[in-house]
């Protein structure tokens, strides 16, 4: 797996449970991406001001704020998948270790940093072509049933589905159908998953099933989650950060946040004052 | 009775008036539709009582001896219909895609317009383009270059006259491209976005996601699109009259002049003398309904097959 | 980037450039003709052309005068039918009917539409030709009406149904019967949608030839009342185009050009006036 092969870079933005430039005389976690003074806007209207933080290697990240703050505006300059839309333009630095993601190549940025969306989106094929999919356009080493066995495993979807991979993937319920999108993401061997409020559409078992493969899935690579719902974050996450109206207000260990947040807003939200 | 109705009563009567006429006219609109489905049918009893099943498969149109067969019609239909569909859809599918995935809104919005006056022309208007443009074009450069080429295809022999199959199926082409893009155009716009963002997201290049996965999504509905065009191509009558050639031949290549079902109708109803010749003319005419009648129930049904997938039949 | 993804990189710029050409090359098509049209038929439209009877056979200068009038007739009574039972009807599928005969009409409205032209000729033929032993006007404007039918059916449903239910309930609730909503508030709201309709049925029938030539057939005259055959604009270019006459061969150019002219008018016109209106959806 390329987490184990290149080296992770340490780059001098930890989370700190200060929002501001002051840093904790900690020493700094490797960081898988950076992203530095980060302004993006949509047109005329700016959606993020100023942000600043860093994604540890092999950790799970959370971004939770309220509706509208700017997690999923955020989350998707990550990969570069705000270009979709005409009117988005970026200001600021974002790293993939050490090196520049807006100067890069896309197509090979994005098989690096993979993206699993907010309500299920399986392809109109089976679900051995679906996980193939992005094998077959990178190519792969490994035999193509090997792989997708593979990645099917790592979703904890092989035994539902391992004798009927020819079948529809919609077919499939929503729970299954969102880990097959795991999956698919998976195959390609990213050194980020983003996940973008993954569990939003889905039941409570469905819910549980995805956290607790969140949460092995870290030694694979390095997660990244967009979340609304705060004891998700607070169960499967290793760092969060609090966004409201888009800017970074607070960014702290998990634990940290959550028992002792720094600022009187990050407070409000969690005890749920405001939604 | 008059005086002791209440005013409601007289109110709801005034409603009733005017439901029952608006019955009657809606009404009418079936009772036309049976009545053409009626006079279609009688109107051939004649050759079906005759000629029976071997309508279809006799290609002999000698209205002197009263022999009268389908094929050489159901024949050029079928050829002219597929060279159209052969050119057509790649172009139009091409075109539909660049409206939709890649063309800004406003471009996409103007090109559409047009396309869409293009499916206003009058057929007699491509008639008349294929008379005086395209016939020459086919007989000084196109099928010559044809015959040097791929002359050693039966497809592309014999002399070049510059009516014929070919130059039919070319001005069909021109006349269903408008169909095809503009329905599959809607239904690649159709397409959820997140189909799309997935693919992206898997680093796939801008036209893998396109045609790996938006387009094998909206494929129903594209394949309702070329269903469509194909019925309207079995139908049209004027420009395929005008350019085809009018000779009832079955012919492997596609310079021989042809006919088909619309354009033999056309051209013969008003001369057809006794019962008979007309009858077959009228059975001709059945027949080219039935295809269309056909063609045009898949095509609905596949356009509104896509379209109830793109709202998510996800659980 | 190594190879691999510099030829997916290439592959995706390559397909992608080709579409664009499909796009231009299909929209070409409408100014090549409109092109061809312009310069054959303009240079050939005179007054002559409008007021004029055809010449004798084989003699210049004459005109297609009759044509005009007759295409004119045509499409009137073509209207006469079309619209009363699409209009009617159409109200009668948005305001009063259940939805099993509402599927049945709609199911046979669309059949029709999708009949090919000259087996609408055929249905007239059998209606109004055969039974009086003579071609003429009243057999052409039916089958034209029949044409208009299903159209103007369809669409004046869609925009009936896109009134907001809001202005509805609120006639009711002033105690307006449901006839007097319709008539006062329902169909004003939707005349846009209702016009455009109708244009665009005009537009599409006034361009038909084919129902025309075994019903309406055809004349070198004048065609007084509407029992005896006209000649008519599309089937005017039909007989010139094919024949061997130099000076038919100008004429018919410049029948295209005006009868296209008159159909792309139409057309753009009955957008204009949807694009103008409130939000109904496209049919």
């Amino acid at each position: 797996m390329h987490a184990s092969v290149r080296p992770a870079v340490s780059v001098n933005i930890t989370p700190s449970t200060t929002g501001s430039a002051s840093r904790e005389a900690t020493a700094p976690l490797p960081m898988r991406m950076s992203i530095s003074k980060l302004n993006f806007f949509y047109g005329t209207k700016q959606a993020l001001f100023d942000i600043s933080l860093g994604i540890a290697v092999n950790k799970v990240t959370a971004l939770i704020g309220p509706s509208g703050c700017g997690k999923s505006t955020l989350l998707r300059t990550l990969n570069r998948m705000h270009e979709t839309v005409r009117s988005s333009r970026l200001q600021g630095e974002i790293l993939l270790d050490g090196q520049d993601i807006l100067t890069q190549d896309v197509t090979q940025l994005r098989r690096r940093v993979g993206m699993v969306f907010q309500r299920p989106n399986p392809f109109p094929k089976s679900i051995f072509d679906n996980v193939a999919y992005g094998l077959r356009i990178n190519g792969t080493k490994l035999p193509m049933a090997e792989a997708v066995e593979k990645s099917l495993r790592h979703a904890a979807l092989w035994d539902e589905v391992k004798d009927q991979l020819h079948k529809s993937a919609y077919d499939l319920s929503g729970g299954q159908q969102q880990r097959l999108c795991i999956a698919r993401a998976l195959a390609v061997e990213p050194e980020v998953l983003l996940l973008d409020e993954p569990c939003s559409a889905l039941d409570p078992i469905s819910t549980a099933k995805i956290e607790e493969l969140l949460v092995s899935l870290k030694d694979l690579c390095t997660i990244a989650i967009v979340t609304h719902n705060m004891q998700q974050a607070a169960r499967v996450s290793d760092f969060t950060a609090f966004l409201l109206t888009g800017q970074l207000i607070e960014f702290s260990p998990t634990p940290h946040l959550f028992t002792t947040p720094g600022d009187p807003r990050t407070e409000a939200y969690i005890t749920g004052r405001f939604g | 009775m008059a005086g002791s109705r209440s005013f409601i009563s007289k109110l709801r009567e005034g409603d009733e008036i005017v439901r029952l006429i608006t019955f009657l006219f809606a009404a009418s609109v079936v009772l036309v539709t049976i009545l053409l489905v009626y006079e279609l049918w009688i109107g051939s009893a004649l050759p079906r009582h005759k000629f029976g099943f071997h309508f279809f498969v006799t290609s002999v149109w000698d209205p002197i001896f009263d022999q009268f067969g389908a094929l050489p019609f159901i024949y050029g239909t079928l050829v002219t219909a597929g060279v159209a569909l052969f050119l057509a859809v790649p172009l139009g599918i091409g075109a539909a895609i660049f409206l939709a995935e890649l063309a800004p809104a406003t471009v996409s919005d103007t090109l559409e317009f047009f396309i869409d006056l293009l499916a206003a022309v009058p057929s007699v208007i491509y008639g008349l383009l294929g008379v005086f443009i395209v016939i020459p074009m086919m007989r000084e450069y196109i099928q010559p270059a044809l015959k040097k080429s791929l002359g050693f295809l039966p497809l592309f022999q014999g002399p070049a006259y510059g009516v014929g199959f070919l130059t039919a199926g070319i001005v069909l082409a021109i006349m269903v491209i408008p169909y095809i893009i503009s329905v599959s155009r809607e239904v690649l716009l159709s397409v959820p976005r997140d189909q799309r963002e997935a693919a992206l997201g898997l680093g796939s290049t801008r036209w893998e996601s396109t045609w790996k996965v938006v387009v094998p999504f909206a494929r129903t509905g594209i394949m309702g699109s070329i269903f469509l065009a194909l019925a309207r191509a079995l139908g049209e009558t004027m420009a395929v009259t005008m350019v085809v050639g009018n000779t009832p031949t079955i012919s492997a290549s596609l310079f021989a002049p042809g006919y088909s079902i619309a354009a033999v109708i056309a051209n013969e109803f008003t001369e057809a003398t006794g019962d008979l010749y007309l009858q077959s003319l009228i059975e001709l005419g059945l027949v080219l309904f039935l295809l269309t009648f056909i063609l045009n129930g898949l095509a609905r049904l596949l356009i509104v097959a896509t379209s109830q997938r793109g709202s998510g039949i996800q659980t | 980037m190594n190879a691999r993804l510099r030829w997916r990189k290439f592959v995706s710029g390559f397909m992608l450039t080709m579409t664009g050409i499909c796009a231009i090359v299909a929209v070409a098509v409408l100014f090549f003709i409109l092109g061809y049209l312009v310069y054959h038929g303009g240079t050939s439209i005179s007054w002559n052309f409008f007021t004029k009877l055809p010449a004798p056979v084989g003699e210049s200068g004459g005109g297609m005068a009759n044509a005009i009038v007759g295409s004119a007739k045509l499409l009137l009574l073509a209207a006469l039918i079309g619209v009363p039972i699409g209009f009617l009807g159409a109200i009668y599928l948005a305001e009063f009917s259940g939805s099993s005969v509402a599927f049945v009409v709609r199911y046979a409205a669309d059949l029709l539409n999708g009949v090919p032209s000259i087996v609408i000729g055929i249905f007239a033929y059998s209606l109004a030709v055969l039974p009086f032993k003579h071609f003429s006007t009243l057999a052409g404007g039916l089958a034209l009406g029949v044409m208009m039918i299903p159209i103007t059916l369809r669409s004046t449903e869609e925009f009936l149904r896109a009134v907001p239910r809001a202005l509805r309930e609120g006639a009711m609730a002033l105690g307006a019967s449901k006839s007097k909503t319709i008539a006062t508030v329902i169909v004003p709201a939707a005349y846009r949608g209702i016009l455009t309709a109708i244009l665009l049925a005009f537009a599409r029938v006034a361009g038909e030839t084919a129902p025309l030539l075994f019903t309406a057939f055809g004349s070198r005259f004048w065609s007084p009342g509407w029992n005896q055959p006209t000649a008519s604009l599309p089937v005017m270019i039909f007989t010139y185009a094919i024949a061997p006459y130099e000076d038919w061969h100008r004429q018919a150019w410049a029948a295209g050009l005006v009868l296209l002219g008159l159909i792309l008018v139409i057309n753009i016109l009955a957008r204009a006036i949807l694009s103008r209106g409130i939000a109904v959806p496209r049919s």
